[in-house]
């Protein structure tokens, strides 16, 4: 699904990815973990075509495409979707408007016919249900005014909508309490499926706890310095990011 | 021999002509006779005014319009193609300035509502209109007041007595199409509102000519106590096209008043908007949309005089400048000694779409009472990159990005307007005006 080979980036002047490599195959869920600074919200936003961001080496193969050929659209067409950190408000449009103008994009660049307006209500309100939404959210402008919990369901809920191949959740549970990252992770873990990846961005294990991860990389310092089982993220739980930093393999 | 038959008269010598030639009652003709004088007097104005500094009219004082006496010979077909808003009342239709009834709709008024053109008004009762043609906008102020005025000579009159609710709106229709001459349109209306009656005035400026024109229309209303009066003026004059606009209200008693001022299309395009809040409790709502593409400039000059107590105004004025356009807002607000616990806000907000774009903004209070609210602010912006971005993450491409959040800039505006037709046609009409650039 997803090929990033020796991938070096840099925001402005500064080196922020130093050579990250990793494969995630369908079905398949990562967590990336990571301390404030370590390169985590790059590697996702490097991922989804962010501006600012600058590719310097290194390559990415999603589905078998030169990733960094893409359009940010473009990935999103191909099925790269990325749940942000800090969902845009945008004033003015329309949440559903804007659901319905993604996902028939998507469905255009599947070669599917576009919903129309029942279809497409139909669809919303059984993903609804599964992020335990209300209508009230479909017709407000997309993120004005929501709380933070709020923001981050929307963004599962697209999410849901949306059906990507691979879903790049970043710091998906930073601003939740524990109610809601329930909710959220019950989403996430309701669209698991076989042909779907995930990329699961966070910096405490908490999340890890709902939505259980097949391999957890940690990132310092722009590499993954330490891969492993879910079991590595109670590791780090227990001992801190000091430990994996400290480790000689990380020093190279 | 005719050498200079292709020069058009000068505006003296058109003035001389159309006096002679059209009688009118000895008030209105002293009104006019004074017009011409303030107008010969005053000239056009240039940028050494304060009020004209970023709007250069050079290109209309270097032209000779030709005032125009009668309607062009104008199809049903031709004003069904500028696709205007079916609002379902009385239109009245206006070619370059003068009356077309085989154009125009004027039943569908309740009893003590009229609708009228002001040629037949002064034909037949111009003593009705004389105190108040000319009350509100002064001859001696404004040039093109004045020119407008000089030449007076047809317009819409609307009378709604006390206590009529006019259910549908009463649209005008001013159309400006080409003449042998460069065409000079100069519509006048003068809408006259009775105590607690509703109303709602729809202006449309329209033109197609390929040849450069200049509208120059001047409104006045009068909004009795406790009435309310809703007025759109939507401009969509051609791209070659000049046009100056003036509106003049005085709101009576608790008396509730707003105007929406709409420009889509014009190469300068002056709109003045003018309104005394001349009786306590009173509400003023003055908004403005703007889209500037290419070379335009969009001027708007708008003054609110709180007169008396206890008045509130709002102020939104948004524009969209793309190209090498320029946009000026100048927004004018006086409180005056009397004018205790007003209450008035002002915003002015641009979208700069272009490194070349412009937009001068000037708000200019000037507060004599010393228990009163105002408040002003005015912001000049681009797209938000983030949320281009986020919009592109989600299968929308970069233009179609860019138009969600123009329209979106725009939207909370189109949201205060009360007339369905209006609203549904401006969206429609701004998304195909919005830029198409790709790769920008």
């Amino acid at each position: 699904m997803l090929e990033v080979r020796d991938v070096c980036a840099t925001a402005g002047d500064r080196q922020i990815l130093n050579g990250i490599t990793i494969t995630v195959n369908a079905g398949e869920v990562h967590a990336i973990m990571g301390p404030n600074g370590s390169g985590k919200s790059t590697l996702a936003g490097v991922l989804a075509g962010r501006d600012g961001l600058e590719v310097t080496a290194g390559s990415a193969l999603f589905k078998g495409q030169d990733l960094f050929e893409l359009e940010p659209e473009e990935r999103a067409r191909e099925g790269l979707f990325l749940a942000f950190q800090y969902p845009v408000e945008i004033p003015g449009v329309n949440n559903a408007y804007l659901l319905k103008a993604g996902l028939n994009e998507v469905r255009k660049h599947r070669g599917e016919p576009e919903l129309d307006a029942i279809d497409f209500m139909t669809l919303i309100r059984e993903r609804m249900k599964l992020l335990g939404m209300d209508d009230s959210l479909l017709n407000r402008p997309v993120n004005a005014g929501f709380s933070g919990g709020e923001k981050k369901r929307n963004e599962i809920f697209q999410l849901a909508v949306l059906e990507p191949a691979l879903a790049i959740l970043d710091e998906t549970d930073s601003g939740l309490d524990i109610d809601a990252l329930k909710t959220v992770a019950g989403g996430v873990n309701a669209m698991r499926s076989p042909k779907r990846a995930m990329v699961v961005v966070t910096h405490y294990q908490r999340l890890l706890n709902y939505i259980v991860p097949d391999f957890v990389h940690v990132l310092s310092d722009g590499r993954i310095v330490k891969s492993g089982g879910k079991e590595l993220a109670l590791e780090l739980e227990e001992k801190g990011y000091g430990w994996v930093a400290d480790e000689p393999a990380a020093a190279v | 021999m005719t050498q200079v038959a292709t020069s058009p008269d000068s505006y003296a010598t058109q003035f001389a002509r159309f006096a002679e030639q059209t009688t009118l009652p000895v008030a209105l003709a002293a009104l006019r006779d004074d017009a011409f004088g303030c107008f010969d007097r005053l000239g056009f104005p240039t940028t050494a005014l304060e009020d004209w500094r970023f709007t250069n009219v050079a290109p209309i004082a270097a032209t000779t319009f030709v005032a125009a006496t009668s309607a062009a010979d104008y199809s049903r077909a031709a004003l069904d193609a500028l696709r205007l808003p079916r609002l379902g009342g009385p239109e009245l239709v206006f070619v370059n300035g003068s009356f077309a009834p085989a154009l125009s709709v004027t039943d569908g008024l309740p009893a003590g509502a009229r609708a009228q053109n002001l040629a037949a008004v002064i034909a037949n009762d111009a003593e009705g209109i004389t105190p108040c043609l000319g009350r509100l906008a002064r001859v001696d102020r404004q040039a093109f007041t004045a020119l407008n005025t000089a030449f007076l000579r047809d317009g819409a009159v609307v009378d709604i007595a006390s206590g009529v609710v006019v259910e549908k709106p009463i649209h005008l229709v001013f159309v400006t199409t080409n003449g042998a001459e460069p065409v000079l349109s100069q519509p006048r209306v003068l809408l006259r509102v009775g105590a607690h009656s509703q109303v709602r005035v729809v202006e449309s400026h329209v033109g197609h000519s390929e040849a450069p024109y200049l509208s120059n229309t001047v409104s006045e209303i009068f909004a009795g106590d406790h009435a309310v009066v809703d007025h759109y003026a939507l401009v969509r004059e051609a791209e070659v096209a000049f046009r100056v606009g003036s509106l003049h209200a005085t709101l009576g008693r608790a008396s509730t008043f707003s105007s929406h001022t709409i420009t889509l299309g014009g190469g300068l395009v002056r709109n003045e908007a003018s309104v005394v809040l001349g009786g306590e409790g009173g509400t003023c709502t003055l908004n403005g949309l703007y889209l500037a593409n290419g070379r335009q400039l969009v001027d708007n000059q708008t003054t609110i005089d709180h007169a008396q107590p206890h008045c509130n105004s709002h102020e939104l004025y948004k524009g969209i400048i793309d190209g090498r356009s320029r946009a000026v807002f100048n927004g004018k607000i006086i409180v005056r000694l009397d004018a205790q616990k007003t209450d008035a806000k002002q915003s002015n907000k641009a979208l700069l779409l272009s490194e070349d774009a412009q937009i001068t903004t000037k708000p200019q209070l000037e507060i004599f009472a010393d228990d009163v609210r105002c408040t002003h602010g005015a912001t000049v912006g681009q797209l938000d990159g983030d949320a281009l971005f986020y919009l592109r993450t989600r299968a929308l491409s970069r233009e179609q990005a860019r138009q969600i959040l123009i329209h979106a800039f725009a939207a909370d505006l189109l949201g205060h307007i009360k007339i369905d037709a209006i609203r549904a046609q401006l969206d429609a009409l701004l998304l195909e005006r919005l830029p198409v650039r790709v790769g920008a």
